[in-house]
């Protein structure tokens, strides 16, 4: 028995040393951490996204640039105010070979609708979806909904017979003790089909050849099969690619990008993030938890946040900091997202002479003392901003006592609103100012701990969630981010950069939503 | 004997069930799980509702209770993150980590106790001043530098073995050894060297020191006397007496070697309970963290009563002790 288990073994791995060989072109890749499951609703997170995408397709993609292009749907149009009309490709199959029709569109967005979904809230205005005929289905939202499709390009496209075959029509629960299938398997339309999956270890796709995509949104793809590889050690992570064990390191660290640039047949990709990094100051309290100044809250005073603004010195931070990988900003969202202009994006001049002026008509002239919260894990170089910050403001007289702790303390404390002044980073997944608003400046926004609060602005808020006139609508963005930009409720820093690490014989255009696209890919 | 194995494995339990108390005292303070569990869309409500939902908000007196009456019966419970039972995923990776320390504890037992023989009998050779200024290097260098190194001169440089990863790995019905693939053995170089290059130089100056101290004694002087040859007198002799607390420390470190592998298989990219441990920690997924904890705890507890055990095989005085003490009632 024993005998036999040794050579299926070593057969197992003959075969699979000479199989490589054949005229395939593989593209190894590495990075942080590993998608948590391969199941298209239950986790929306980075890592499982960029899994997901290359196997599952949606009804709208993005391209390189992040526009949206027809995915499933060949065409989309409201009919009505509250309701979005979609005509779906056909002849699509999924990689079992089930045919794709509106039945399985209707229930992969029942799906994520669904108790157990982590993408419920990207849809939530849907109220109903309903099937038209065979190839057309219509998505009515409670309200209308201008962003519908911008939404929807995450919501992921299961096939409905095998989802009922396997028992796996609604994502996983906590509760549930046992995994269900289709965190292992998948039956997507996408342009890479599921070989093999070893959760933290190692995952295989293979081309799909019949994708349906090929020479219509991409020209077709030379690599046969991509293999993934978590590597948690970003020390580790750039040898491996120094070492050509992998073609593709998706996050090398800042400080190493240099030294992957200067090596022969390696080369770096960067472009802007859809992330923008800032401080927020709470000044809705009539008295700040950790200051010494007691009876008031100086961030009230929009003389005091002028002057903090103003000795940040950002070109500093950008240089010695960030060693040139960021772009300072005058505003809380990134380039990429609608209602973004460059005017908005333009700064208030460094000035710490005029910051200290300001802080002495403002009543502080030795001014205060004050905490500043911090995550020492979540965004570049964050704790060494804030460090940077505190010598800043030091400069001016306010005394800064720095609390940089790991995220999962940080988001705890922010949201338990225990937090006076903290630094926090904002994604746009929706890629429309509209998101910022109401997480960040209405009233009421699940992540405005700043106590920041305007019925314009509110009203504001409110009203693009329903124009469906993109001039009309544009207006009122660029409205808001006057109100905004005017509070120095937030003080902005910088747009992150992302960074790829790659061999000089690939081609994969780099997005700034930081997840690859492996249709995209071309190597030599 | 029965006696003693049964009192050693009643202590054990207090061990585990005092390390199952302290880690989950320690638990309120690594963060918030429910912020990793879910996206910032998630309102308030939503986000209470899956604490409660967790058994969260329960008083950490209850959460342990609860977890205890579920670990006595072998739950342990379904990870946070990854929505699998934790005991399942421990035992996916169990055998990374069992095989890379037990080939670190031989390569370590098998270079450091001649090593030490050698600068023992050798106290002012050439050789012995070198090995012992090497194992200096040993054991003041951080782990994950050391690995770092090896990755950097021994597969950036060189490029002879891959930095990361178990390599070809074969399934035997559950467990997945990297011991029958030439792939697999280079992928275990670096790494146990690594992590067995501390316990090296542990065992080397331990032997070492114990070589020079039982030289000197009366019953090696007899021995030569007697006309014994070098060998049997270095060997049969004076070896045999040093290791009693050679295979203390050996054993103990075997169980340090487990539990500190989280560092060497980081760096290693090792798919091993250490990594899985450590990422755990990032992502505050509580039911890993505290299983992993237990089962550590269970591996000290379970070689330390071997090693006691061992005790009575190499040392006749136990033996002739307890043979007394029972004798005599």
């Amino acid at each position: 028995m024993k005998t036999l288990a040794y050579a299926l073994g070593i057969g197992v791995a003959l075969a699979t040393a000479v199989s490589g060989a054949a005229d395939a072109k593989t593209l190894r890749w590495a990075s942080q951490g590993d998608a948590l499951t391969l199941d298209p609703h239950a986790q929306n997170e980075g890592p499982t996204s960029t899994m997901n995408s290359q196997i599952y397709d949606a009804l709208i993609l993005r391209d390189k640039d992040l526009k949206k292009i027809p995915g499933l749907a060949v065409s989309w149009a409201p009919v009505e105010p509250t309701v979005w009309e979609f005509k779906l490709r056909e002849g699509v199959t999924f990689h079992g070979g089930q045919p794709f029709n509106a039945d399985d569109v209707v229930f992969s967005f029942e799906r994520a609708l669904s108790e157990t979904s982590d993408f419920k809230n990207y849809i939530n205005s849907v109220s109903e979806i309903r099937k038209v005929d065979d190839y057309t289905v219509q998505i009515v939202t409670d309200g209308p909904n201008p962003i519908l499709p911008d939404q929807i390009t995450s919501i992921r496209i299961m096939d409905q017979e095998w989802s009922q075959e396997h028992g796996v029509e609604k994502p996983q629960d906590y509760a549930g003790e046992q995994e269900t299938y289709a965190v292992r398997n998948t039956n997507g339309t996408g342009p890479f089909i599921l070989e093999k999956r070893d959760p933290g270890i190692e995952t295989v796709l293979k081309v799909n050849d019949g994708w349906w995509g090929w020479d219509v949104t991409d020209a077709k793809t030379n690599v046969t099969e991509v293999v993934y590889k978590p590597i948690a050690n970003p020390a580790t992570r750039v040898a491996a690619l120094l070492s050509r064990e992998v073609d593709f390191v998706l996050d090398p660290p800042l400080q190493d990008l240099k030294r992957i640039e200067s090596t022969p047949n390696l080369k770096v990709q960067q472009i802007n993030q859809i992330r923008t990094i800032f401080f927020g100051l709470d000044l809705g309290r009539d008295e700040l938890r950790n200051s010494d100044v007691t009876g008031k809250n100086p961030f009230q005073d929009p003389k005091v946040r002028e002057a903090m603004y103003r000795a940040i010195d950002i070109e500093t931070i950008q240089r010695k900091t960030m060693r040139g990988l960021s772009f300072p900003a005058g505003i809380i969202t990134s380039p990429g997202v609608n209602g973004y202009t460059e005017a908005l994006d333009e700064r208030m001049a460094f000035d710490p002479d005029q910051a200290k002026a300001l802080l002495a008509e403002a009543g502080y002239p030795d001014g205060f003392g004050v905490q500043l919260d911090c995550p020492n894990d979540r965004y570049n170089n964050d704790e060494a901003i804030c460090q940077a910050t505190v010598g800043m403001l030091a400069k001016i007289g306010i005394k800064v006592n720095l609390n940089a702790t790991p995220k999962s303390i940080h988001f705890k404390s922010l949201q338990n609103k225990e937090s006076d002044f903290y630094m926090l980073g904002w994604g746009v997944p929706t890629l429309d100012s509209h998101y910022v608003f109401s997480y960040l400046a209405a009233s009421e926004g699940s992540w405005n701990f700043t106590g920041f609060s305007d019925a314009r602005l509110d009203e504001l808020t409110k009203a693009m969630e329903v124009e469906t006139d993109a001039a009309k609508r544009d207006a009122m963005i660029a409205e808001a981010w006057d109100i905004l930009k005017a509070s120095n409720a937030y003080l902005p820093l910088h747009h992150q950069v992302i960074a790829w690490g790659m061999s000089d014989g690939l081609e994969l255009p780099i997005v700034p939503n930081d997840s690859p696209s492996f249709r995209m890919a071309q190597m030599r | 004997m029965v006696a003693f194995i049964l009192r050693r494995l009643i202590q054990s339990l207090f061990v585990m069930f005092f390390v199952a108390l302290v880690s989950f005292s320690m638990f309120r303070f690594v963060g918030d799980p429910v912020h990793q569990m879910v996206g910032i869309e998630t309102s308030l409500e939503e986000r209470e509702a899956l604490r409660e939902k967790l058994g969260l908000r329960d008083p950490v007196i209850v959460q342990f209770g609860n977890y205890i009456a579920k670990a006595a019966v072998l739950e342990f419970g379904v990870s946070y993150q990854h929505k699998r039972p934790v005991a399942e995923m421990l035992a996916e990776r169990m055998p990374a980590t069992l095989e890379l320390a037990l080939v670190s504890a031989v390569f370590s037992l098998l270079i450091g106790v001649p090593m030490g023989v050698y600068t023992g009998l050798n106290r002012d050779g050439f050789f012995s001043k070198m090995f012992l200024s090497i194992s200096l290097v040993g054991i003041s260098l951080p782990t994950f530098l050391i690995g770092i190194l090896l990755i950097f001169v021994f597969s950036v440089q060189l490029n002879w073995l891959p930095s990361f990863g178990r390599g070809g790995v074969v399934d035997l019905g559950g467990w997945t050894t990297s011991f029958l693939t030439v792939d697999g053995w280079k992928s275990l170089i670096l790494p146990s060297i690594t992590l067995g290059l501390f316990q090296l130089t542990l065992i080397m100056r331990l032997v070492r020191s114990e070589m020079l101290e039982v030289l000197r004694t009366d019953y090696i002087k007899f021995a030569r006397a007697r006309g014994l040859s070098n060998r049997a007198v270095h060997f049969g002799h004076a070896l045999k007496n040093t290791l009693v607390p050679v295979i203390t420390i050996t054993g103990l470190q075997l169980g340090s070697i487990i539990a500190f592998a989280i560092i060497t298989e980081t760096v290693f990219q090792w798919p091993g309970m250490g990594q899985m441990f450590l990422q755990a920690v990032t992502t505050v997924d509580i039911p890993i963290m505290a299983a992993y904890l237990m089962l550590i705890a269970f591996f000290f507890v379970v070689i330390n009563l071997i090693v006691d055990m061992l005790y009575y095989v190499v040392d006749p005085r136990l033996r002739v002790d307890t043979g007394k003490a029972t004798g005599h009632g």
